[in-house]
Order: structure tokens, then sequence, then C-alpha cells
């Protein structure tokens, strides 16, 4: 069982952060940022090309943020590879000793950079996450045996600021159903949409690890209001008033950690390249 | 029906540098609703191509060109051809491999199929339907996601709908808020993987 499944079978407060991996073979920046996430989060997920844009394999990045002592979540999406790919990707996971994989279906290809591409799709998240689960019980697909037999812990997301909310709530029990044992969300701002989310999500069954994003200017609050993540009218002006927005944008996650970190089953950080900024953070709302 | 646009003048004078004898065709059925290949169509295109200097042997709309019947009755053995260096195809795609399988000529498309669509005024039509070989219409309300979800999802919707517009293109419902308020059951009910082997080649190709 992978250090990150057994964190979530514990009772323990959960606490992840997510990498970009390169454009390019250059990893000397990514992993000069992972060494100061050693030992501070309980997972790393390094992202599948996103925003369509074209990076380097997650898989190989797990692998070597693996052998450097850290612990990856592996990001699939159903965007760039068919059912072969895709259970060819995950076998492949688990031969070198990557269980978490986090499961989604991608950003569409035409809001990357590469518009032109063929966008797949063959299976959806919830066919993928049964899928890997079936391969868990040493067939394939197709109903083929397979020598050796891959174990995973399975993961998907979620939105909390997804209207109309039951519908989320839906596919989230669907999601469960279909193999998920853990859920990273998309980020919170507004108590009261976390407090909606909360209630619903209680007879869920998987752990729900809440996304907190770190806001590091004005302009990228509004940008986030802007697509429907509602952002308190204070923060916007706590970040208006500020010289130094960064620092201010901290703050403002700090106070969301500090608010709702004994409701809930831990925090997903997603801190845009700015990943030196999480020790800081968890120290100040007490996790560190 | 068959959706289809013109191409540009510019791309069709192109195809045409070295032609000089052309028949033009045309389709009364899709092309005509969407008034890219129909009676008036074919008319102003043979006006154009006159003005550029182009000899129009004739000019035919068939009831069907995608149906190898109406090809031999209608077009196959019309004397004009034998006149014609090259025909200039106002139909869709099928229309023009059709004629293709029955007239030895340079067969030029006027049109670009666009999709099997359905129609909201000229110039407004939305795609509804990828003739996937399974039709699923019996669930999701009536609505197909395979075909109006941007990701074909068939378990429900990703998380990145706005306001009830879909990620990809925001003039564009999120098909997935149609169908849930239509009905409820699909999001509660797990669909399995299609069979693509129906769907995509070599599946479609014929039907005894
Ligand atoms: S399920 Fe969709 S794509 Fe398939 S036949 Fe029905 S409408 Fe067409
Ligand atoms: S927003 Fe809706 S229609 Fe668009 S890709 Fe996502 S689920 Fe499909």
């Amino acid at each position: 069982m992978s250090r990150f499944s057994e964190r979530l079978k514990s009772k323990k407060f959960i606490i992840t952060c997510e990498l970009f991996p390169p454009k390019g073979t250059d990893l000397t920046n990514l992993l000069e940022k992972a060494e100061r996430l050693k030992g501070i989060v309980d997972g790393v997920n390094v992202t599948d090309s996103q925003r369509a844009i074209m990076r380097i394999s997650p898989l190989a990045v797990c692998h070597i943020l693996k052998e450097k002592g850290l612990e990856p979540i592996f990001q699939l999406t159903c965007r760039d590879r068919n059912r072969i790919a895709l259970q060819s990707d995950l076998l492949g996971a688990s031969a070198l000793g990557i269980e978490n994989v986090l499961i989604l279906s991608g950003d569409h290809p035409t809001i990357g950079d590469h518009p032109e591409a063929k966008p797949v799709y063959d299976l959806d998240p919830v066919q993928l996450l049964k899928t890997a689960r079936t391969l868990e019980k040493g067939e394939d697909l197709a109903g083929r045996r397979l020598k050796g037999i891959p174990k995973f812990c399975l993961g998907a997301v979620a939105n909390p600021s997804f209207e109309p909310l039951e519908l989320q709530i839906l596919m989230m029990e669907k999601k469960v159903r279909a193999g998920a044992e853990f859920f990273q969300t998309q980020p919170i701002f507004d108590l009261k949409t976390f407090k909606n989310f909360k209630e619903k999500i209680s007879k869920l069954g998987a752990k729900v690890i809440i996304g907190i994003f770190l806001l590091k200017s004005l302009k990228m609050a509004q940008l986030m209001d802007d697509i429907g993540l509602k952002i308190p009218k204070e923060y916007l002006k706590r970040l208006g008033k500020t010289e130094d927005p960064l620092k201010e944008g901290m703050n403002i996650a700090v106070d969301l950690i500090k608010n709702i970190k004994n409701e809930c089953d831990g925090v997903h950080l997603m801190a845009l390249g700015k990943e030196e900024c999480i020790p800081e953070i968890l120290r100040k709302a007490g996790l560190g | 029906m068959i959706i289809s646009e013109q191409k540009p003048r510019k791309e069709i004078l192109e195809m045409l540098t070295d032609r000089k004898r052309i028949f033009i065709v045309g389709c009364a059925a899709c092309a005509t609703k969407c008034q890219t290949g129909g009676e008036d169509e074919v008319k102003e295109m043979k006006r154009e191509l006159e003005k550029e200097g182009k000899k129009i042997t004739g000019t035919i709309v068939l009831d069907t060109p995608c149906d190898e019947r109406i090809v031999k009755k209608d077009l196959s053995s019309l004397p004009a051809l034998k006149n014609s260096d090259s025909l200039l195809i106002m139909a869709c795609g099928v229309g023009l491999q059709t004629i293709g399988n029955l007239i030895d000529r340079l067969l030029v498309p006027a049109l670009n199929p666009l999709f099997a669509g359905t129609t909201e005024r000229i110039g407004r039509y939305y795609e509804y339907c990828s003739l996937c070989g399974d039709c699923l219409l019996d669930e999701f309300g009536g609505i197909c996601p395979l075909t109006r979800c941007a990701k074909g999802l068939l378990n429900g919707p990703c998380g990145g709908a706005r306001d009830g517009k879909c990620e990809v293109n925001d003039e564009v419902d999120c098909i997935w808020a149609l169908i849930y308020e239509k009905t409820k059951e699909p999001l509660k009910t797990y669909y399995e993987s299609r069979d693509y082997k129906k769907i995509l080649q070599p599946g479609k190709r014929v039907v005894r």
C-alpha cells in the first residue's frame, strides 16, 4: 500500500499539492521545488499536460519524484489516450511502483497549444476508474488475463462551485461506485460554498481533499471570480490594497485553511509555480 | 440532414484552374435546404464561372446525388457530359463519390459538408448525431451526449461548465445541463464504454 493510501485510510489530515511538468526535458526547477516539499506534504500531483498544453510525460516525472523519495499522484486524463494506451500506462505506473492515480477527463485540446489535435475521450473518467479496478482483478477490458496484477489508489476530481450542486454530488457518487477512493476539488474561496458542499458529501464514502488556491494578484482573483469561483469581496479588497499581493494571497490561503481544516479530510494546495510558498502557508495555518 | 457550406469562391476557382468546360451538378435534397447546392445556387455559380471565362456545358440538380440509381437514370447518359472536362459537384462528399462511381471525369467539390444536424434557420445549424450505429436516445432524455458533449462523455459532465455553457465554447450549452433538466436517471446509471468498431472505420462501411 502506498504511503498516501495509508494516510487516506488513517484519520489523519491529508495535505497534497501539485507540480507542473515542464515543456522540455530539463527538470532542474521542478526537482528543486519538489525537494522543499519533501516531508511536508502527503502527496504531489503531477499534472498531465494541463490546460491541454503539451508537456513532458507525467508518468516519467512521477517515477523520478518517487526515486527522490516523494509520494507522487499520477494524473491521467482521457484526452490523449484510447483504452489501449490508458490501460498500458496504468500497468506501467504500477510496475514503477506508482499506485496513486488521479483520473480526470482533461481540458479539451481546442483550449490548449495544439488546438488541431484529435481529441480522444475513448473512455470517460467513470469508465476509466472502472477499468483500473478491472485491471486489479487481473483482467483487462477485453477480458484477457494479466500476468502480474497492478494495485491502485484511485482518485477523481470534483467542483464544489458547480451548479446545480446536486448534479455534481450524483457525479461524485457515481465515481465512488466506479472505484474512486478520494477526491481533490477545484479551489474553494468562499465558506458558504464550502459548507453547502460539505453537508452534501457526508455520506459519500470517500475522502475529499479541498482545493486551496494561492491568489498571486488582484487580477488573478478577478479572473477566478469571472469564471464562477466566487471570491469574497473582502479578499478582493485585501489584494487591491496591499503592496505585496503574493504575501496577501498567502495570508488568504492561511485564513481559508484555518477556517476549514477542522471540518474536512484535507487540503490540496494549488500554488501555480509558487510551490516554494507552500511550507510557510502550512506552518502559518498550523499544519507545518 | 447533411449540413454543408460552400467553399470559398477562390478555392473553387483554384481547383478549376486548367479546366475549361465544366458541368455543374446540384442536389435537390440537403444542399437545397442549406441553400448551398440548389437550383438558385447552381445558377449563381454558372453566372460567376462564366464571368471568369469558363464554358459551362450544362447544369442539373439531381433529386439525390447520393443514390446510384438516380445518378444512373438522370445524369450518366446526358450528352453534355461528353463535352465536359470536369464536373463541379454542389452536393456533399457522398454525392460526389456516388457520381464518381459512375462517371469518369474529374470531379471538383464545391461544398464543405459539415455534419448531420438540425436547422434553426439558414446559417444556424447544430450537430445532433454522429451516426454511431447504436442509438442510445431511449436514454439521456432523448439528447445525444456522444455528439453534443464536446468530450462525448456518457457518464455525466466534466467539471468545466459555466452558467450552463460548455467549457470548450461558451456559445454552446453544456449538453449535460440540458440532459439533467430532462432526467436525472443517467447520473445514476453506469454506461459502458462504446463499441467503436461499430462507429468508426472499418465498422459501418457496408450494410447488407
Ligand atoms: S446515439 Fe447519438 S450518435 Fe448514435 S445514432 Fe443516436 S443520436 Fe446518433
Ligand atoms: S462542459 Fe459539458 S458539454 Fe462541455 S465538455 Fe464538459 S460536460 Fe461536455
